[in-house]
């Protein structure tokens, strides 16, 4: 998986331009321009507080970006009820994991096929298999889950319904390193082997960038830099801010 | 787990000891600044038609002491106590026993109120209270539709059982039509009224949505108090058809219900026809409950009540879901108002004040929000607990009130506190939910 191997169709899938979003007087995105291509993975750095989560949020309507225009497959879902943007097949494992705590394994998974009504047993069983934590724990709560293990069903649940693209907030968030490196693992091989895009937001720069095929940097609610995961892993300013202290 | 949480009882000293004491001083004071005027000092009129007062120290003292003993006995049990530690105190061999009873909890009950006008046939009293019991058991599972699997907080379910209790009264004694008629038409108005409450307090959560139903409730009970020529107001709504056997009336005369079966005559029949009316209003609530809950959109509520945002990000449209709870618990109070209005013959706004709500969301509360079988047991323990300690006269609140707290300390999460999922795998797999205790936060 080398910076060079760009993925074929390079369409984009999400294009994002001149976004700006506002929690009352504060400015949360202060002009976002972001592009994802049809199969790649892109990852979004960027230190607490920069932006990344109220991205995220804003693609989904909640909150309403101020002005700009985000573009999904040609179309245009700045003003799209949250509900209906998910149902075009754009999938969020959110911030947090928000996983349905009293709910069973199984009927989480569930609930993330209501998106994609005809979401089969086969998407069960594709998530299972990238799961198998998940299956051994079907019949159990959510929330009786370990962190990890929540994690694997956020991802999970969003795969559900089949997304052409995949949104992570922060999914080694809290995890102990070798979980972590579980994820991001299961990240890559979706994107590999299924093809799915992943829009991955994320403070573990180092494990972020080395997965991405293209990263954005981002600082105060403005992108400040962008490349292929590997240029911008050897750019001393994201080494000095992000990565030195140990490659975790 | 449970071993963890419950110290032997020599642990209770030291620190604990101290932190008991102080939490007991200070129930102590708060006890004596609220007893000092409400008992310490006592006002008539006296003969002049001045006011008099003399002090009574000697209650207060009591009432003080009593509060102290109170507040050290809570902090030492609250200290103990949490789920799981009645759990753990109880041997092996009586927790397979408990199993068992609560698998045939459910059955039996059913079995039980299916035969309850034949064994009870001449016993008039208990026919009444079990009708009353019903009445409050479907409420509850209709309100369980609002609270326990949507986990929007609702104070004014009442007035949807109004909503439904005057439209069959309005519409019975205005247009003559059978109850059988009107039970749909009740049902439809309420769920409209519903909807209608249901649209404003779509943004609303928890508190803020509890103020607004509760005055949404007051709302209703105020215009039927003041709207006089369709009401009747304060005097209510007099001579509402008696329920018939499917246009048979209950009578003496030939036409009658006795007559047509060719049996003697006896008041009895009405009053077990309602009994299987209401039984059969309540089971319906309950199979909708139990089919809605496997159907998408009964999974929606849940996970409406779990978290809204993450049912947002996965396409649910809240506010059909939020509106369609709304309608669908309103309905069933609508159902159960028109049962209330046949059965008394007589409705009038003080059957649908703010204390109807509350004991039917204490109900929902202490059966255990969302589980079917906890909220019948809730509300046949509640009604039935008010006639048992009807005899204790003003003291019965106060009982109520301990035995809510009580619940509340052991089993906050209601009698039947486990919920159910509502799919499985074709293949069960070993381990069940209910075995797996569940994290806090």
């Amino acid at each position: 998986m080398s910076a060079a191997a760009q993925p074929a169709a390079a369409g984009a899938l999400l294009s994002i331009k001149g976004l700006r979003t506002a929690y009352g007087k504060i400015i949360a995105l202060k002009g976002i321009d972001l592009e994802v291509r049809e199969g790649e993975i892109v990852a979004l750095i960027g230190a607490n507080g920069a932006g990344k989560s109220t991205l995220m949020m804003t693609i989904f309507g909640n909150p309403r970006a101020q002005s700009g225009r985000i573009v999904f497959d040609g179309e245009d879902i700045t003003q799209i009820a949250t509900h209906d943007i998910a149902r075009r097949r754009i999938a969020q494992s959110p911030e947090g994991r928000r996983i349905f705590p009293r709910m069973s394994v199984l009927e989480n998974l569930k609930m993330g096929t209501v998106a994609a009504p005809r979401s089969s047993d086969r998407d069960l069983e594709r998530v299972l298999n990238l799961f198998p934590r998940l299956r051994e724990r079907l019949t159990q709560r959510g929330g009786t889950l370990s962190g990890g293990e929540q994690q694997m069903l956020a991802i999970g649940r969003a795969l559900m319904a089949h997304p052409r693209l995949l949104m992570l907030d922060e999914p080694s968030l809290g995890l102990a390193p070798l979980v972590a490196r579980q994820i991001f693992e299961a990240i890559r091989e979706l994107n590999r082997t299924d093809g799915v895009t992943v829009l991955l937001v994320e403070q573990n720069a180092f494990h972020a960038l080395k997965l991405a095929h293209r990263g954005y940097v981002m600082v105060n609610g403005l992108i400040t830099m962008t490349g292929s995961g590997h240029e911008l892993l050897e750019r001393p300013e994201i080494r000095a801010a992000y990565l030195e202290g140990g490659r975790h | 787990m449970a071993d963890t949480t419950v110290p032997p009882p020599s642990s209770i000293s030291g620190p604990r000891l101290g932190r008991a004491v102080r939490s007991a001083l200070i129930t102590a004071v708060v006890g004596a600044g609220l007893f000092s005027l409400m008992i310490g000092v006592r006002t008539e009129a006296g003969p002049a038609g001045g006011l008099v007062f003399w002090t009574r120290w000697t209650e207060l003292g009591w009432m003080v002491a009593a509060s102290f003993v109170a507040g050290f006995v809570r902090e030492i049990v609250i200290q103990r106590s949490g789920e799981g530690v009645l759990e753990a105190l109880m041997p092996a061999a009586f927790k397979r026993f408990i199993n068992v009873v609560a698998r045939l909890l459910g059955p039996a009950l059913l079995a039980f109120a299916v035969l309850m006008p034949i064994i009870f046939y001449d016993q008039r009293y208990i026919l009444d209270l079990g009708i009353l019991a019903l009445t409050y058991v479907m409420l509850g599972w209709g309100l369980n539709i609002v609270v326990g699997l949507a986990g929007l907080l609702d104070l004014g379910y009442v007035a949807f059982y109004a909503v439904g209790a005057y439209s069959y009264a309005l519409f019975s004694t205005t247009f003559g039509l059978s109850f059988w008629l009107c039970l749909p038409i009740a049902g439809i108005l309420a769920a409209f009224w519903g909807v209608l409450l249901g649209f404003p307090v779509l943004r609303l959560k928890g508190d803020y949505l509890a103020i607004v139903t509760l005055a949404f409730g007051e709302i209703i009970r105020l215009v039927i108090v003041n709207w006089q020529s369709l009401t009747g107001g304060p005097n209510g709504i007099t001579g509402i058809p008696r329920p018939s056997f499917f246009g048979v009336p209950f009578s003496a005369g030939p036409e009658g219900f006795a007559e047509l079966f060719g049996i003697a005559f006896s008041p009895t029949h009405r009053i077990v026809f309602l009994f299987y009316v209401i039984l059969a209003l309540a089971l319906l609530t309950n199979w909708v409950t139990i089919r809605l809950r496997r159907l998408p959109i009964g999974r929606a509520w849940e996970a409406l009540r779990e978290d809204e945002i993450a049912c947002r990000s996965l396409g649910i449209n809240t506010t059909t879901t939020k509106l369609t709870a709304f309608a669908t618990g309103a309905m069933f109070g609508g159902f159960a108002g028109a049962f209330f209005a046949t059965r008394q013959g007589f409705i009038s706004p003080e059957s649908f004040s703010f204390q109807e709500s509350a004991l039917v969301l204490a109900i929902v509360v202490l059966g255990g929000m969302g589980s079917q079988l906890g909220v019948a047991l809730a509300a046949v323990t509640m009604i039935g607990g008010f006639e048992l300690f009807r005899g204790l006269d003003q003291y019965r609140m106060l009982v109520f009130g301990m035995a809510m707290v009580a619940i509340m300390v052991w089993r906050p999460r209601g009698l039947i506190g486990s919920r159910t999922p509502s799919i499985y795998l074709k293949t069960p797999t070993q381990i069940s939910a209910s075995l797996v205790k569940e994290g806090h936060g």
